[in-house]
């Protein structure tokens, strides 16, 4: 079964006694870029933590490259990760090392490459993202913006066949950010990898998604290709596409519940 | 003409090294042939690109030819830079190493003088308004600093105090002087002693949970978002450990005079054949209040040090979570060296002034 990169069956995720993810089923194919939408707070960081294995599921079961992380082995376990890159949702980048140390450190751990070719390697995936100057830098020196791109060249330090990326154009111009999405088209087409990318940009999503998984209160509430999820008429759906707050119903302000008019006589 | 075969994949790139550094051996212009190259990845584009360099140096050049469509791509998805930038910035030298340094001081002591002047603002200010104060917060900032050191205090005084005494008991026996030894341990522990063991203890424990509490908050830009709230970091931060301190430390400093005389009073009834009665009417001949009260006074400034330096140290965090390592070490370091300076000039000062 190769064709399939992640196989995610129920899965719960809790927090204590929150469940955060009730049951989500999720299926990614290789070479798919597949979008995860949904509102703040709604779990998605917490769905790609435990797609990576970062966090143990409290129930179901999650696949990914073939092997279940929850129960492999430790060389096992290594292995995937060394097939896979995150871009987490803050950077995460090591502060105490410069740019070229944080691209290099994956590189250095998991290839035995010449010190040369890493070095090479890692100008290459900077420039890839316009960050060829600053590799002398720390990650405080940086600006938000940066660390994002500067992470993105970390997460595909080494070719991953599976790349996750949390938000990665927030806090990116547009005009970096539509480069972005050119930049993972681009590696996605070369390398036949799958990515899983959360994202609230509409722009964003209409670029790059080949399937999107939205998320509401623990459950996938549409899941297709971008035209069947966005065609859907589950109204966080409709509220998402169409840009409207949600219509929260029962929601009551001072004045209507204290004001002359509303309120028990 | 070099022809590379097969996938110059990650796994597959120490092989075809081999290969071209033999090529590029006689340098001038080496020609490789991709024709069989079946698949690509970044760390083979790398190695390519890193032999052409190589060569580019020694004024030869390197040329592809003959790529596979996937592999071209590959190729072309890469950038190439013509100029390598550098690495790390120019080390500075000597001089001008030494001048930063001096400057930066210059800038600490100003910093540090305008914290101290704050603080005690704030802390008159804070006394005379309404709410100038958050006592609840003064209230569990004294429990951490002063109630949770109390074990360690009372152990490393005790301690301090009983091999002091042994010590000395020897050299005392010889001239059958015995019943100096309690006049020695009541005015070295409330002089001295108390009050500087009081310090190191509370320098290692709250000294670096301050600098820690604002490094870590001036990397999180919490401290930012403080200003921009109106409240000044200082008097919201700073002022509350302050006074808490300068309660807590005081009563940290009798009882590790209690403790360190305790440790002396057992060693004096059993090691030096003192009867206890005999020990307690020596004690209070020999000690005066003004010994008690110095202890005290200097155990106040040692705090208002311990604290002060643990702040300026934390506000003087910049980077991440090494850098809070970095000042909440440099606090602790500071602050014991601080309270041996000061303990020295008070010295001096009780010295000539009595
Ligand atoms: N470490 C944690 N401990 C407890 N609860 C957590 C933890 N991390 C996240 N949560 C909770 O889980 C829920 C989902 O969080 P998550 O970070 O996955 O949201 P998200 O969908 O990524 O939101 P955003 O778009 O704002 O990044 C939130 O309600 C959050 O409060
Ligand atoms: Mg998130």
């Amino acid at each position: 079964m190769e064709d399939v990169t992640i196989q995610v069956q129920g899965l719960v995720a809790r927090y204590g006694e929150k469940v955060v993810l009730d049951g989500v089923d999720l299926t990614v194919k290789k070479g798919e870029l597949r979008v995860i939408l949904g509102g703040s707070g709604c779990g998605k960081s917490t769905l790609l933590k435990h797609l990576i294995g970062l966090l143990p599921p409290s129930a179901g079961s999650i696949q990914l490259l073939d092997v279940d992380l929850a129960t492999a082995d430790e060389p096992e376990k290594q292995a995937v990760l060394g097939r896979i890159g995150m871009l987490f949702q803050g950077g995460a980048l090591l502060n105490s090392m410069t740019l070229h140390e944080n691209v290099a450190l994956p590189m250095e751990e998991r290839t035995h490459l010449p010190t040369e070719v890493i070095d090479e390697m890692v100008r290459m995936k900077l420039a890839m993202v316009g960050l060829a100057e600053a590799s002398p830098l720390f990650p405080p020196e940086l600006s938000g913006g940066m660390r994002k791109r500067a992470a993105l060249a970390r997460a595909m330090a080494l070719d991953p066949a599976v790349l996750f990326c949390d938000e990665p154009s927030a806090g990116l111009d547009p005009i970096t950010s539509a480069a972005l999405d050119e930049l993972l088209l681009s590696i996605r087409d070369r390398f036949g990898m799958s990515m899983v990318v959360v994202t609230h940009e509409l722009e964003s999503i209409r670029r790059i998604a080949d399937r999107a998984t939205m998320l509401d209160k623990g459950k996938v509430i549409a899941d297709g290709t971008l035209a069947e999820v966005e065609a859907s008429p589950h109204p966080m759906v409709r509220a998402f596409f169409d840009r409207r707050p949600e219509a929260e119903g029962t929601r009551s302000s001072v004045w209507s519940a204290l004001g002359a008019s509303g309120g028990p006589p | 003409m070099l022809s590379l075969t097969g996938a110059l994949v990650r796994e597959g790139v120490l092989a075809a090294e081999k290969e071209l550094a033999t090529a590029i051996a006689q340098g001038g212009k080496v020609e490789i042939d991709l024709s069989a190259v079946t698949s690509i990845d970044s760390a083979g584009v790398a190695l390519l690109a890193t032999y052409a360099r190589r060569l580019r140096q020694d004024g030869g050049s390197l040329h592809l030819m003959g790529a596979r469509p996937e592999v071209e791509r590959t190729l072309e998805l890469f950038p190439f830079l013509e100029e390598v930038p550098p690495e790390v910035p120019n080390r500075p030298g000597w001089f001008e190493t030494m001048g930063e340094r001096g400057l930066v001081a210059r800038e600490v002591a100003l910093q540090y003088l305008v914290l101290c002047a704050d603080a005690a603002y704030f802390t008159v200010q804070g006394i005379w308004q309404r709410r100038g104060i958050r006592w609840s917060v003064v209230f569990y900032e004294m429990a951490m600093m002063g109630s949770k050191a109390t074990g360690v205090v009372g152990l490393i005084s005790f301690l301090v105090g009983t091999t002091i005494t042994l010590q000395s008991a020897d050299q005392l026996r010889q001239f059958g002087a015995n019943i100096f030894a309690v006049n020695l341990i009541g005015i070295s522990m409330t002089r001295e002693l108390g009050p500087l063991m009081a310090a190191i203890v509370v320098a290692g424990r709250s000294g670096s949970a301050v600098a820690a509490e604002l490094g870590t908050m001036m990397v999180s830009e919490e401290i930012d978002a403080l200003k921009t709230l109106g409240l000044h970091p200082t008097r919201f931060l700073v002022v509350p450990k302050l006074l808490a301190i300068t309660i807590t430390q005081p009563l940290l400093t009798i009882l590790a005079d209690a403790a360190g005389i305790f440790g002396g009073f057992l060693v004096c009834t059993s090691y030096l054949d003192i009867a206890p009665g005999v020990f307690f009417d020596r004690l209070q001949e020999s000690l005066y209040l003004k010994d008690l009260m110095t202890g005290l006074i200097k155990s106040v400034v040692f705090a208002q040090l311990i604290v002060t330096i643990g702040a300026i140290c934390g506000l003087r965090t910049r980077g991440g979570a090494d850098a809070v390592g970095r000042s909440t070490t440099v606090a602790v370091v500071a602050g014991i060296f601080a309270v041996i300076v000061a303990d020295a000039i008070a010295s001096l000062i009780f010295y000539f002034g009595a």
